[in-house]
């Protein structure tokens, strides 16, 4: 058990530090363009009394969750398939290989010829983010799950389907957890890039849109900030998830 | 009565012959000890019994019917680590159960886990569990589809020198309730002579069956008794070793 001290003293203290050191500097070159950290709050407060600040952060969830549970739910059962048939995952390997290492960026021309001006662009965009972690993590741990376990499963007569949601399933859940973290953490890292494009609100919209417009940069330092703030928050929601009884046999507490 | 029989079992896996000739009767109800040297195909033999490979040569037959794949009658146990993690002690133990009426599940589930001294830990999920009580547990679950044989793999290889002992007391205690034919593989000579009522010894690999020993001593077997250092002797010498160290 961490002490109380390592786990919220000790992080405070740190940003604590970097904010003093950025106001520091900001003091310290006279800059006229870098904003202060209370410049930054102070932007922020301008665009919540706009309630601009609501409607931006909305939209950005609203995008990630539909790209990304769109992923889930397609990656999950084809992650599924490919760890159970061999002769699939042969034939579809190449390809999966070959189109993970595209940036989703490489896709945004694609995304606004086929989707236009609309929210399905950048949503397709945070689909494809996560859509590939989520396979690929699936599809290994099906292929890890310990043969004994499928075994015991057949001695007790389970027919193929049965398999599956009995055995096989619940046995990959621990790692389709893991890869459903590290999905959603690539879907959120391409939030911004999605929004520059085709759409005119969001969280990356601001930080393009506060640049172009008016060289706010107290505003692009604070969508910066709020897209990490939001991402840790979710991120730290989800590891949660590794503590609900039927998965956490697999991680250590 | 006649209830397994192996013949002529031979298994060949890519160029390497593992199995050759086996030819043998379990009767109903009997305790079967297959002892041999690690890498002697006698865990082969075992999954060819439990319908999980396919022999090259040869057949199994239970009460006639010819093994061609897993059967819920007859049930495999793994050492330990066949016990399903995500999984409470109870929802283990009823796994083969779910096509079951409730009251039934619930009553058999609650009979076997108090058979394997499990009581109390019904809500426990494995990783709370010892290796020991996760090996009883993985009996229960066995147990519990009401098998007419069991497989065994090594069950206890993997326990404490003191725990060992004190499941193999268990197991001899449910069978001799249960009534189940029962094979088990073994690498141990002590554990063949204490638990069976014939040991199969297989030769290293190819495995062959060099000899069957009768184990005349009836249970609670008493580890000093002449008879038992006899025939535990009688097996170090088939297998070629000195009994000293």
């Amino acid at each position: 058990m961490r002490t109380r001290f390592e786990r919220v003293v000790l992080p405070l203290l740190a940003a604590a530090i970097v904010l003093l050191l950025w106001h520091g500097a900001v003091l310290w070159t006279k800059t006229k363009i870098f904003p202060s950290p209370a410049g930054v709050v102070k932007g922020i407060g301008q665009l919540a009394e706009k309630s601009l600040l609501w409607r931006y952060i909305g939209d950005s969830l609203f995008r990630v969750a539909c790209g990304y549970l769109g992923a889930v739910f397609l990656g999950v059962p084809t992650g599924l398939l490919l760890g159970m048939s061999r002769r699939l995952a042969r034939a579809t390997n190449p390809l999966i290989q070959m189109l993970r290492p595209i940036s989703p960026l490489a896709w945004m021309p694609l995304a606004v010829i086929w989707f236009g001006v609309s929210n399905l662009a950048p949503i397709f965009l945070i689909f494809l983010a996560s859509f590939f972690p989520v396979v690929v993590s699936t599809m290994n741990g099906v292929r890890n799950v310990p043969p004994m376990y499928v075994q015991a499963g057949r001695n007790f007569g389970l027919s193929n389907r049965q398999l599956i949601a009995r055995v096989v399933f619940p046995a990959v859940l621990p790692r389709i957890l893991v890869g459903l973290r590290l999905a959603f953490g690539v879907a959120w890292l391409v939030l911004v890039a999605a929004e520059m494009i085709a759409v005119d609100s969001g969280l990356g919209y601001l930080i393009i849109d506060a640049r172009n417009a008016g060289k706010r940069y107290d505003l692009v330092v604070g969508g910066m900030l709020l897209i990490g703030i939001i991402g840790l928050a979710l991120d730290a929601l989800m590891q949660r998830a590794e503590k609900l009884q039927f998965v956490k046999w697999a991680f250590r507490d | 009565m006649m209830k397994v029989q192996f013949r002529q079992i031979g298994m060949t896996f890519g160029g390497t012959r593992v199995l050759d000739d086996i030819n043998l009767s379990v009767t109903e109800g009997e305790f079967i000890c297959l002892l041999g040297p690690s890498g002697c195909g006698k865990s082969t033999l075992l999954n060819i019994v439990g319908g999980f490979l396919t022999p090259t040569e040869g057949e199994v037959t239970i009460d006639g019917e010819r093994v061609t794949a897993p059967d819920r009658r007859r049930i495999f146990v793994f050492q330990e680590r066949g016990v399903f993690p995500w999984l409470t002690v109870n929802q283990n133990v009823g796994f083969g159960l779910v096509g079951a009426p409730k009251k039934e599940r619930d009553e058999r589930v609650a009979h076997y886990v108090n058979m394997v001294g499990l009581g109390g830990f019904e809500s426990s999920y494995p990783r709370e569990l010892s290796g020991g009580m996760k090996q009883r547990l993985e009996v229960a679950r066995a147990l519990a589809v009401n098998p007419d044989v069991l497989y065994l793999d090594e069950p206890f290889g993997a326990l404490d020198s003191i725990t060992r002992l004190q499941m193999r007391r268990e197991l001899l205690r449910i069978w001799q309730a249960e009534r189940k034919t029962i094979l088990f593989v073994t690498h141990d000579i002590e554990e063949s002579v204490q638990l069976a009522d014939r040991v199969v010894v297989l030769s290293a690999r190819p495995g062959r069956v060099r000899r069957i020993v009768d184990i005349d001593i009836p249970h609670p077997r008493d580890l000093s008794d002449p008879r038992y250092i006899q025939l535990r002797d009688e097996i170090f010498g088939e297998i070629g070793l000195a009994h000293q160290i």
